[in-house]
């Protein structure tokens, strides 16, 4: 019974959700957290920490976890609680995984309309406002930390940051190497030393 | 130049296709926006499976549609290459592992709360993810064909969604709109001078 309705509710996030990221994690608080307690505020706050810190969307980071918490809350057993969390990460992006594969026919059929063309030339325009805004609200203190509190991770975090972008910007070096060097930096910066 | 260009579609097998998104999910952190660079590093540029027009294209329509925003990119990329199936395994191949790993934390969360080397790590990669968020705005200005008369677009998205808080979705509504109208009077004018 408790899987059906995480899977009647995970349905509903996936499908009001726009604009992914920020915009679920609202969503998922109000439904999770204030109707249904769920999770705990502070259990919710973990988790989208975990989030960002783990591979992966954190609308899906949520749904799975989130569907093996209520299951055991509700006295499941382990075993059921998997069952949770695939359901709720199964339901969560059921019905936008449809209206996607809905709006890829209706494009494949209308590929060479001039219309389209043109407003897609619009959108392309608008997407790299879309990402610069992206990136520059995540240029905050959670990510560089606190000139108050350490000098030393934002001098590191800003040095991370000019070195990444030169790296990827200018020399083309792949992310997955970037990302591999700075966790290593990060653990000799902050944990050895 | 239409929303999909279809010169490279049948040479591309399930298993690469699956293992590509299995490595995009499995390492991107972050996210969201955080997946772009990875995406664009091995689809575009290593691969060559979509060009960076078809990109930006599909990158606009997920984050229009409803859903998590990596997931819509797996079906639209999946679906052009391979159709239906395609699109399963591009979004299996790219949830794998977050769940997995979720999985594992939900059933160990407490232990790995207070870990001093985890958080260590993650505090130098936060500000990386920031820089490949960074860092293909300016390449991707140059795709979309950025010029004197259009260059107010994206500096006016950017503003209306980092000042005024506008919601992505409604910015990116919008501006289909607009190039719906525009596109109209355009095709029209044209349609009249023949």
């Amino acid at each position: 019974m408790i899987i059906l309705r995480l899977f009647l509710i995970f349905c509903k996030i996936g499908i009001f959700t726009f604009g992914g990221g920020y915009s679920m994690v609202a969503l998922i608080q109000n439904e999770v957290v204030e109707k249904y307690h769920w999770l705990t505020a502070e259990e919710f706050t973990d988790l989208l920490a975990v989030s960002q810190m783990t591979p992966g969307p954190v609308g899906i980071n949520t749904a799975t976890y989130t569907g093996y918490t209520v299951v055991l809350n509700n006295g499941g057993e382990p075993w059921m609680g998997v069952m949770g969390s695939l359901v709720a990460s199964f339901a969560v992006i059921l019905l936008p995984f449809i209206a996607m594969l809905l709006l890829c026919r209706f494009l494949a059929k209308h590929r060479d309309n001039p219309i389209i063309d043109i407003i897609f030339r619009v959108l392309r325009l608008t997407v790299v406002g879309l990402i610069a805004a992206a990136a520059i609200s995540l240029a905050s203190v959670e990510n560089f930390g606190s000139w108050n509190i350490s000098h030393k991770q934002v001098i590191i975090s800003v040095a991370l940051f000019v070195a990444v972008f030169v790296a990827s910007f200018k020399f083309k070096k792949s992310p997955i190497m970037l990302l591999l060097a700075s966790g290593a930096v990060g653990f000799l910066a902050y944990y050895v030393f | 130049m239409s929303f999909w260009n279809v010169k490279v579609c049948k040479t591309v097998g399930y298993s690469s296709l699956f293992y590509s998104f299995f490595k995009i999910g499995t390492f991107t952190i972050g996210g969201g926006y955080a997946m772009i660079p990875l995406m664009e590093d091995i689809l575009v540029d290593k691969r060559q499976w979509i060009d960076k027009e078809e990109f930006m294209n599909i990158l606009s329509i997920s984050q229009a549609m409803p859903g998590v925003f990596a997931v819509n990119m797996a079906t639209n990329i999946g679906y052009k290459l391979k159709g239906v199936r395609g699109s399963v395994v591009a979004v299996l191949g790219n949830i794998l592992v977050p769940v997995a790993i979720i999985l594992l934390l939900a059933i160990f969360f407490r232990q790995f709360r207070e870990n001093q080397v985890i958080e260590a790590i993650f505090k130098g990669l936060r500000p990386a993810v920031v820089a490949l968020i960074a860092a293909p705005v300016f390449s991707m200005a140059k795709t979309a064909r950025i010029s004197w008369q259009n260059f107010w677009i994206p500096i006016l998205s950017a503003l209306l969604i980092w000042l005024l808080g506008v919601s992505p979705v409604i910015v990116i509504l919008v501006a289909g709109v607009a190039g719906f109208v525009y596109g109209r009077i355009k095709v029209g004018k044209e349609g009249s001078a023949k």
